[in-house]
C-alpha cells in the first residue's frame, strides 16, 4: 500500500496544514513539511527497485464494470517527477514560511499548494487514464486557487480565472482524447495502453486522438499559442510560481508528452505538431522575454520558451532526444525554481521587480546575487553548469534530424538563435538587476534577507553545479529509469558528459554565448525596434471573447429561462408527453391479456366521489379553503382505495398522512390569501386543459396497459423469506425495516432534513395574521373551545395506547413506526389545536430537533450493531421470549430499527406543525401590542 | 374495474396538473398533493389489483405483491414531507416577496424584475 500513501499523505498533510491557523509561523511550516518529507523518504525507499528496471503497481478495484480502477504505478518517469514533486514543493513550503507578510494567512497558501502537490502526484503515479485526467484537472482547480491566493488584487483573479479557462478547456480536449484512447484500446489501463502502440497509430481515430490529448498538453504547458495565461499567473505569490511553474503545473504538460510517447510518437504527424509548436514557442518565449521589465515577467517568458524546448526534443525523431527533453525538464526545474525564489528574495527586500528601477544589488546583497547569477548562468547555458549539458544534447540533436526535408538546417539554425536569446536575457537578469549602476527610486533599503530564506535556493544552486561538473554520478540512475520508461524499455547509449571535444555542438553554443551577449549590449536598439511594433495583448483578446462567448450564451439562457415557473413546467410536461406518450403509439393494442375483473358497487361508488372531489377541487380552486376540503375527500378516497385493493398498511398511512397534510395546509392557508385572482387569459386556460387532459390521458392509457397484464414479480422472494429470515408476517413492513431496510434509513433522513429546512425557513419569519377572515368577520375571542379541550385531553392517552399497539403488531400486522409515529403525531396535534403551543410549552418542553436525530441514530446504529455480531449492515436478528402474563414474544432487531423510524416520524411531523403553529401564537401577540 | 382505476389516475392526474400549471402557489402545492395521490395510485397498480388478499402470512393463499406497497409507503411520508416543505415556502415567500405568484412577483412587474436579474 505504499504507491497509495504517497499522493494520500500530500492530501492529509493538506488538511492538517489548513488547520495550523493557531500556531505559530514556525510551527506550521514544521507540521506541512511533515508529511511530504514522510513521502519522500518512502519514494526514495522505493527508488532501487526502480531503478533496477522494475514498474511497482497497486490497484483498487472500484467500477469493475466501466473498467475504472483506482491504480497507481511508478515508473522511472513518474519516479523522477515525484522527487522533483515532493523534493521542490518541500523547499517551496520552507521558503514560502519567511516569503509570506505576517497579514497572509500561512495555512490557505499551505493547504493549498498540498492539495496541488496531491493533484501532481496523482497525475504522474496514475495507472488509469481517467483517474489520471482526475487529477489533471485537479490540478487546474487547486492552481486557480493559487494563483487568486491574494484574491484582493484584480490581476490575480483575472490571472486565475485566465488559467483556469486555458488549461481546463484543454484538460476537456484531454478528456476526451483519452476516452477516444480507451475506446481504441478498450481499456483505461495505462499499462494496456503504452503497450498497444500498433493498434493505436493505425487506427482511424488516431489523428483525432493525437491532437486533443496534444491540445490538453499544450494548454497546460503555455505552447504557443496557448502561452499567454503563464505571465498572468505570476500574480501568485513568488513561491507559488517557483513551484507551479519549474517543476509542476507547465511540467504536467510535458509529462504527458513524456508520457504517451511509447503509445502516441513515432509518426510524423506527431513530429510535424510537436515539433513546429515547441520550435516557435521556444523562439517567442525567447524573444520576449528579453523586453520584460519585470523580474517575474522575465522568467515567465524563459519558462515558456525552455518548455517550448522540451517539446522540440520531444518532437525530434531520435531517441537521444527524447533523453535529453528528460534531462532537461531536471535542469530547468532546478535553475528556474532557483530564479524565481532569488526574485522572491529580491522583491521581498526592495519592495519591486522593475529592472528599470533594480540596478547595482550587488552591494546590498552579495550573496543572493552570488546563487542567482549561477542559476541565471545555468538558464544561459554557461559551463560547468547543468543547463549547458541538456543545451549540449539539444544542439546535438537538432543536427540529426529531417524534419523539414532539405530546409532541416533551419532547425539547427533557429535553435542557436534562441541559445542567443536565452544567453541575452539571462545576462540582462545579471548585470541589469545586479550592477549597472545606482538603483533608482526603490520603495525600500535593500539588505540580505532572513538567513533561511536563502537555504532552498542555495540547495538548488548546489544541484545546478553538481550535475553541471559530476553530471554521470548525480543523474545517471534517474536518467535511464525515466528514459527507459519513456522511450518504452529501450535506452540508446548515452554519455552526459562535460567535454565531448571540439564539435558542432560546442561550436553553436560558442555562437549562442557570444552572439547573446552582443544582442544584450546592442539590446539598445532592439529595445527601439520593439517599441516601434504594434503592441498585441492575448489578454484583451482573451477578454474580448471571453466576453463576447458569455453574451451569447446569456441571450440563449434568456431566451429559454425568462423567469416564469408556468412556463418551465408547462415545458416540462410537454416534455413527459413526449417520452411517455411515445411508446403508447408502437404498442397494437392498450389492454392485455389479463382477465379482466367486474365493476362493483362498492368501487363504482368510491370512484366516483374520487372523481367528483377531484374535479370539485379544480372548480373551486379560487376559493381555497373549499378547494382544500375538497381534495381531503380525494385523499380520502385514495385510502379507502388501498384498504380495498389489499393494502392495509397503505391505508393507515394514507389516512393518517391525508389528517396531518389537511391540519397543515389549513394552517398554512392561515397566512395566505384565501382567494386565488382570475389571472390567466382563456388562451392559456384552454392550452392548460389541453396539456393536462392529454397526459391525464396517456397516463390512464400506461396505467391500464400495466394492469391489464400479467404480472411478474420478483416479491415472491419476500413473501417466502418474511417470517423465516425476517422474523415478521406483514410482508410489507419486513420489507421495510429488514429487506430494504436501507432505503427506509435514507427515507426517515429525508423526512428529517424536510422537518429541519421547514424549521430553519420559519425562523424570524415576520409574519403578519389579517384581523378579520376573508369574508370580514373578526376572528373568534375564544381561541380554544373548551369542548375540544376537554375531549382532546382525554383522547391522547387512548390515541397513545394504540400508537404503541400499531408498532407493537407492526411487525406481523398492518401498522409499524410509519403509522404508529402518525398516530401519535395525530394526537400531539390535536393538543396544539385544541390548547395553543403556549399550553403545551408550560407543560413539556420538547426539542423536537433533538428527537429527530436520536431517531435517525438509533435507526442508524441497529443497522450498525449487526457488524458487532459479524453480519453485514443492517441485518435483523430475531428470537422468541416467554414472560410471564404476557405470554410468548417475539423480539426482533428489527423492532428497535422500527423504533427510530417511529421516534423520526414523531419528531419531524411535530416540528413542522408545531414551528408553523407557534407563529400563530406570536404573531397575535405582536397584534395585540399593536 | 381495471379500466375504471385507470381512469381515476389519469383524472387526478388530469386535476394535478392543471392546477401546478396555475399562476399562484397554494394552488400549485393543491395539485402537487393530487399528482402525488395519482402517482402513488399508479405506483401502487404496478403490483395488480387484488381483493383480500393483504400480504400478511396466513391470512390467505394468495397475497397481493407486496414490494409497491412498501415502495408506496414511504412514498406517502415523502410526499408529505415535500407537501409541507413547499407549503412552507410558498408561506416564505409570500412573507418576504409580498406576493403569492410563483415566481414572486406579479406578472406586470416582471419587465422591471427581469432587467435587475440580467445584470
Amino acid at each position: 500500500m505504499t504507491l497509495l500513501w504517497i499522493p494520500l499523505l500530500s492530501l492529509l498533510g493538506s488538511l492538517i496544514s489548513s488547520m495550523t491557523g493557531k500556531l505559530t509561523r514556525n510551527q506550521s511550516t514544521g507540521l506541512t513539511m511533515l508529511l511530504p518529507v514522510t513521502a519522500l523518504l518512502m519514494t526514495i525507499n522505493l527508488a532501487p527497485a526502480v531503478f533496477s528496471g522494475d514498474v511497482i503497481r497497486e490497484t483498487i478495484s472500484w467500477i469493475p464494470l466501466l473498467g475504472i480502477d483506482i491504480a497507481f504505478r511508478l515508473d522511472g518517469l513518474a519516479l523522477l517527477f515525484v522527487f522533483m514533486i515532493l523534493g521542490i514543493g518541500i523547499l517551496v513550503i520552507f521558503y514560502a514560511r519567511y516569503y509570506l507578510s505576517s497579514n497572509d494567512s500561512m495555512p490557505k497558501l499551505y493547504a493549498y499548494l498540498l492539495l496541488f502537490m496531491t493533484a501532481m502526484l496523482g497525475i504522474v503515479m496514475s495507472n488509469n487514464v481517467i483517474q489520471l485526467w482526475f487529477f489533471w484537472e485537479l490540478t487546474s482547480i487547486s492552481s486557480f486557487l493559487l494563483i487568486s491566493y491574494w484574491w484582493q488584487k484584480p490581476e490575480a483573479r483575472k490571472g486565475a480565472i485566465m488559467a483556469l479557462t486555458v488549461t481546463g478547456g484543454g484538460g476537456l480536449a484531454l478528456l476526451a482524447g483519452l476516452l477516444l484512447l480507451g475506446d481504441i484500446v478498450g481499456s483505461y489501463n495505462l499499462d494496456i495502453i503504452l503497450a498497444s502502440r500498433e493498434i493505436i497509430q493505425a487506427h482511424a481515430w488516431y489523428e483525432v486522438t493525437l491532437i486533443l490529448v496534444l491540445l490538453g498538453a499544450f494548454t497546460k504547458s503555455a505552447q504557443f499559442p496557448f502561452h499567454f495565461w503563464l505571465p498572468h499567473a505570476m500574480a501568485a505569490p513568488t513561491p507559488v510560481s517557483a513551484y507551479l511553474h519549474s517543476a509542476t503545473m507547465v511540467k504536467a504538460g510535458i509529462f504527458l508528452l513524456a508520457r504517451f510517447y511509447p503509445a502516441l510518437a513515432g509518426t510524423d504527424m506527431w513530429f510535424i505538431l510537436v515539433s513546429l509548436t515547441g520550435l516557435t514557442t521556444l523562439l517567442f518565449g525567447a524573444y520576449v522575454a528579453l523586453f520584460k521589465h519585470d523580474l517575474k515577467g522575465l522568467l515567465a517568458y524563459s519558462t515558456i520558451s525552455h518548455l517550448g524546448l522540451i517539446t522540440l526534443l520531444f518532437g525530434l525523431d531520435t531517441k537521444l532526444a527524447a533523453v535529453a527533453a528528460i534531462f532537461h525538464i531536471i535542469n530547468h526545474a532546478t535553475f528556474k525554481a532557483s530564479l524565481f525564489m532569488a526574485t522572491g528574495i529580491i522583491d521581498h527586500e526592495t519592495g519591486t521587480r522593475d529592472m528599470r528601477k533594480l540596478n547595482g544589488m550587488w552591494r546590498f546583497m552579495p550573496y543572493t546575487a552570488t546563487l542567482a547569477m549561477v542559476a541565471a548562468a545555468a538558464m544561459a547555458g554557461v559551463p560547468l553548469l547543468n543547463g549547458f549539458l541538456s543545451k549540449e544534447m539539444f544542439f546535438a540533436e537538432t543536427l540529426h534530424q529531417q524534419l523539414l526535408g532539405s530546409m532541416s538546417w533551419l532547425i539547427p539554425v533557429f535553435a542557436t538563435i534562441a541559445g542567443a536569446l536565452a544567453v541575452a536575457y539571462s545576462a540582462r537578469f545579471i548585470h541589469d538587476v545586479f550592477f549597472n549602476g545606482d538603483p533608482i527610486g526603490l520603495p525600500k533599503q535593500p539588505s540580505e534577507p532572513p538567513r533561511y530564506m536563502r537555504v532552498p535556493i542555495e540547495i538548488l544552486v548546489a544541484l545546478c553545479l553538481l550535475v553541471g561538473i559530476f553530471p554521470s554520478f548525480i543523474i545517471d540512475d534517474i536518467l535511464t529509469a525515466a528514459s527507459f520508461a519513456v522511450l518504452g524499455g529501450y535506452v540508446p547509449e548515452f554519455e552526459v558528459a562535460l567535454w565531448h571535444g571540439f564539435n558542432l555542438p560546442l561550436l553553436m553554443s560558442a555562437i549562442a554565448v557570444g552572439g547573446g551577449l552582443l544582442l544584450y549590449t546592442q539590446r539598445r536598439y532592439l529595445f527601439q525596434f520593439q517599441a516601434s511594433l504594434p503592441s498585441l495583448s492575448a489578454k484583451k483578446g482573451f477578454d474580448d471573447s471571453i466576453y463576447a462567448m458569455t453574451k451569447w450564451c446569456q441571450r440563449k439562457i434568456n431566451d429559454i429561462e425568462n423567469g416564469s415557473l408556468q412556463r418551465y413546467l408547462m415545458l416540462i410536461f410537454l416534455v413527459v408527453l413526449l417520452f411517455a406518450g411515445g411508446p403508447l403509439f408502437e404498442m397494437s393494442q392498450v389492454g392485455g391479456q389479463k382477465q379482466l375483473t367486474p365493476i362493483d358497487v362498492h368501487n363504482a361508488m368510491g370512484a366516483a366521489l374520487l372523481m367528483v372531489g377531484a374535479i370539485s377541487t379544480v372548480i373551486w380552486y379560487r376559493k381555497r379553503v373549499v378547494s382544500l376540503l375538497m381534495i381531503s375527500v380525494v385523499g380520502l378516497m385514495v385510502s379507502v382505495a388501498f384498504t380495498r385493493f389489499s393494502a392495509p398498511d397503505l391505508a393507515l398511512t394514507q389516512l393518517t398522512v391525508e389528517v396531518v397534510t389537511i391540519v397543515l395546509l389549513m394552517l398554512a392557508l392561515f397566512f395566505l390569501p384565501q382567494h386565488t385572482p382570475r389571472e390567466s387569459s382563456s388562451m392559456r386556460v384552454v392550452r392548460d386543459v389541453g396539456i393536462s387532459v392529454t397526459l391525464g390521458v396517456v397516463v390512464a392509457s400506461i396505467c391500464y396497459a400495466l394492469i391489464t397484464r400479467p404480472l411478474e414479480s420478483i416479491s415472491d422472494f419476500f413473501i417466502a423469506n418474511a417470517k423465516t429470515g425476517g422474523g415478521g408476517t406483514n410482508v410489507v413492513n419486513v420489507i421495510l425495516v429488514d429487506f430494504r431496510g436501507f432505503d427506509t434509513l435514507g427515507e426517515i433522513c429525508v423526512l428529517g432534513i424536510a422537518a429541519l429546512g421547514i424549521y430553519k425557513l420559519l425562523i424570524n419569519l415576520p409574519l403578519f395574521i389579517p384581523a378579520k377572515d376573508s369574508e370580514g368577520r373578526p376572528w373568534a375571542k375564544e381561541r380554544y373551545p373548551i369542548l375540544l379541550a376537554s375531549i382532546s385531553q382525554s383522547l391522547l392517552p387512548l390515541a397513545l395506547m394504540v400508537s404503541f399497539y400499531i408498532f407493537l403488531r407492526g411487525h406481523n400486522l398492518p401498522g409499524g413506526g410509519f403509522i404508529a409515529g402518525l398516530v401519535t403525531a395525530i394526537a400531539f396535534i390535536l393538543q396544539y389545536i385544541a390548547h395553543g403551543s403556549n399550553w403545551i410549552s408550560e407543560r413539556l418542553t420538547i426539542n423536537y430537533r433533538k428527537i429527530i436525530a436520536s431517531g435517525i441514530a438509533i435507526a442508524l446504529f441497529t443497522g450498525v450493531g449487526s457488524w458487532f455480531f459479524g453480519k453485514t449492515f443492517m441485518t435483523t436478528w430475531y428470537d422468541y421470549f416467554d414472560i410471564p402474563f404476557i405470554g410468548e414474544i417475539e423480539l426482533a432487531s428489527a423492532l428497535v430499527f422500527d423504533l427510530g423510524v417511529y421516534i423520526t416520524v414523531v419528531g419531524a411531523t411535530l416540528m413542522i406543525l408545531a414551528s408553523l403553529g407557534q407563529l400563530t401564537t406570536n404573531a397575535s401577540k405582536k397584534e395585540v401590542k399593536n | 374495474m381495471e379500466l375504471l382505476y385507470a381512469s381515476c389516475v389519469g383524472l387526478l392526474v388530469t386535476c394535478g396538473v392543471f392546477l401546478i400549471l396555475r399562476s399562484r402557489t397554494f394552488t400549485v402545492v393543491l395539485g402537487l398533493t393530487m399528482l402525488s395521490y395519482a402517482v402513488n395510485l399508479f405506483l401502487f397498480s404496478s403490483g395488480r389489483l387484488s381483493l383480500n388478499k393483504a400480504a400478511v402470512l396466513g391470512y390467505s393463499s394468495e397475497y397481493a405483491d407486496p414490494l409497491p406497497q412498501a415502495l408506496v409507503l414511504t412514498a406517502i411520508v415523502i410526499g408529505f414531507a415535500m407537501t409541507a416543505f413547499v407549503v412552507i415556502l410558498a408561506i416564505r415567500g409570500q412573507t418576504d416577496l409580498g406576493s403569492d405568484h410563483v415566481d414572486g412577483h406579479t406578472p406586470n412587474k416582471k419587465s422591471t424584475q427581469n432587467k435587475k436579474v440580467k445584470v
